[in-house]
């Protein structure tokens, strides 16, 4: 799935970095406005005379809420996870591998954003140090696994999850199937990218790419589905739960 | 929005921990293990006769996932798997502490 440099055209590369990047700026400013409240800070000034409103002066300013260090815990696992979960290639046929994504995995965890800052992170380190997925194909990458599959993902689990009664006992079903559809609509994207560079033609390519990453997706479906099961176990809260819960909402924190 | 930082009142990172412990654990064991063959998109890249189109601009410190200098190649993977794994939590962990100034409450 990580796209190389040289099979995509300069003119696909370029924008699709600029949308990378422009959904990054957005992620972290959704992430900092959840991680960090805003507080008012009183500042004790001289009195003056004549009163020009000394006395106290008021400012807010913000400051990381206690839970938030967990966060940096959270995010960073789950990213670490995610990295060497994407080692791991399985056998899906004679000749062919794939290996787990993770956009929905991160996402359900996380949230949307933080997802999207994992997996962008995932795929900066894999394409600097690693050399696997191109530098120019980066933003395609990005867009193809975090826009796409993360964030994507999200809202595709979320309307399903809403159209279904958020009933729990479908959770799990349907982390593993949303899990699946991410691989395939990513595989999908990462299609049109191609044929829009003129690497190839969409008749030949689109069948073959879906094809074969919806066996991946089935692996993606299978590990999404382990590690949530093993995190709800630990009853640890998961974003795409806990947006449900009454007490989401409570001012509890700091 | 999810606002993460209401998400749980008893706080542990124990489960984070051992996740990162668990994921250093495949990186550089359960990684060996790993599938040779082309992922899905090399294969339809064979298929279709775009494959060889691919250029490299950056090998990467670390090319293919096996440490340089390192003879024997299951360590070299391993060692790879587990430099890569600390880098991304690294990575994600200081962009967490550079992103949001950690400044408790109450303090000016």
């Amino acid at each position: 799935m990580h796209l190389p440099d040289g099979f995509l055209s300069n003119g696909v590369s370029a924008p699709l970095i600029g949308a990378a990047a422009a959904v990054g700026v957005a992620a972290i400013s959704k992430v900092r406005s959840a991680f960090l409240k805003q507080v008012p800070v009183l500042k004790q000034k001289l009195a003056t005379f004549p009163n020009v409103g000394g006395g106290v002066e008021s400012s807010t300013q913000f400051v990381l809420t206690k839970v938030g260090k967990e966060h940096l815990w959270r995010m960073a696992s789950v990213g670490a996870f995610i990295f060497a979960a994407q080692m791991v290639n399985f056998k899906v046929m004679d000749g062919v591998s794939g290996h787990l994504l993770g956009g929905v995995l991160a996402a359900l965890i996380l949230g949307p954003w933080a997802g999207f800052i994992i997996m962008t992170a995932v795929l900066t380190v894999q394409a600097l140090m690693f050399g696997d997925g191109g530098i120019i194909a980066l933003g395609a990458n990005i867009v193809n696994m975090g826009v796409i599959a993360c964030i994507g993902g999200w809202y595709a689990f979320r309307w399903l999850y809403v159209k279904t009664g958020k009933r729990k006992k479908f959770f799990l079903i349907l982390a593993a199937f949303v899990a699946w559809v991410s691989v395939v609509a990513a595989s999908a994207g990462a299609s049109i990218e191609l044929i829009v560079s003129g690497t190839a033609s969409l008749s030949a390519i689109l069948p073959d790419m879906i094809g074969t990453h919806a066996l991946i997706g089935v692996g993606e479906g299978l590990i999404t589905f382990g590690l949530l099961v093993l995190l709800l176990h630990k009853q640890e809260r998961i974003a795409a739960m806990a947006y449900d819960e009454e007490d989401y909402d409570d001012q509890d924190m700091g | 929005m999810p606002r993460w930082h209401m998400m749980k009142k008893t706080m542990t990172t124990k489960t984070w921990v051992s996740l990162l412990v668990v994921s250093l654990l495949i990186g550089g064991g359960l990684s060996l293990t790993a599938s040779s063959s082309p992922d899905g998109l090399e294969h339809v890249a064979g298929t279709h006769g775009f494959f060889g189109s691919a250029v490299s601009y950056l090998t990467g410190v670390i090319p293919d996932y096996a440490l340089p200098g390192v003879d024997n190649t299951y360590l070299a993977t391993a060692l790879a798997g587990v430099v890569g794994t600390a880098m991304v939590f690294g990575t994600l962990y200081i962009l967490g502490v550079l992103l949001f100034p950690r400044r408790q409450a109450g303090q000016k």
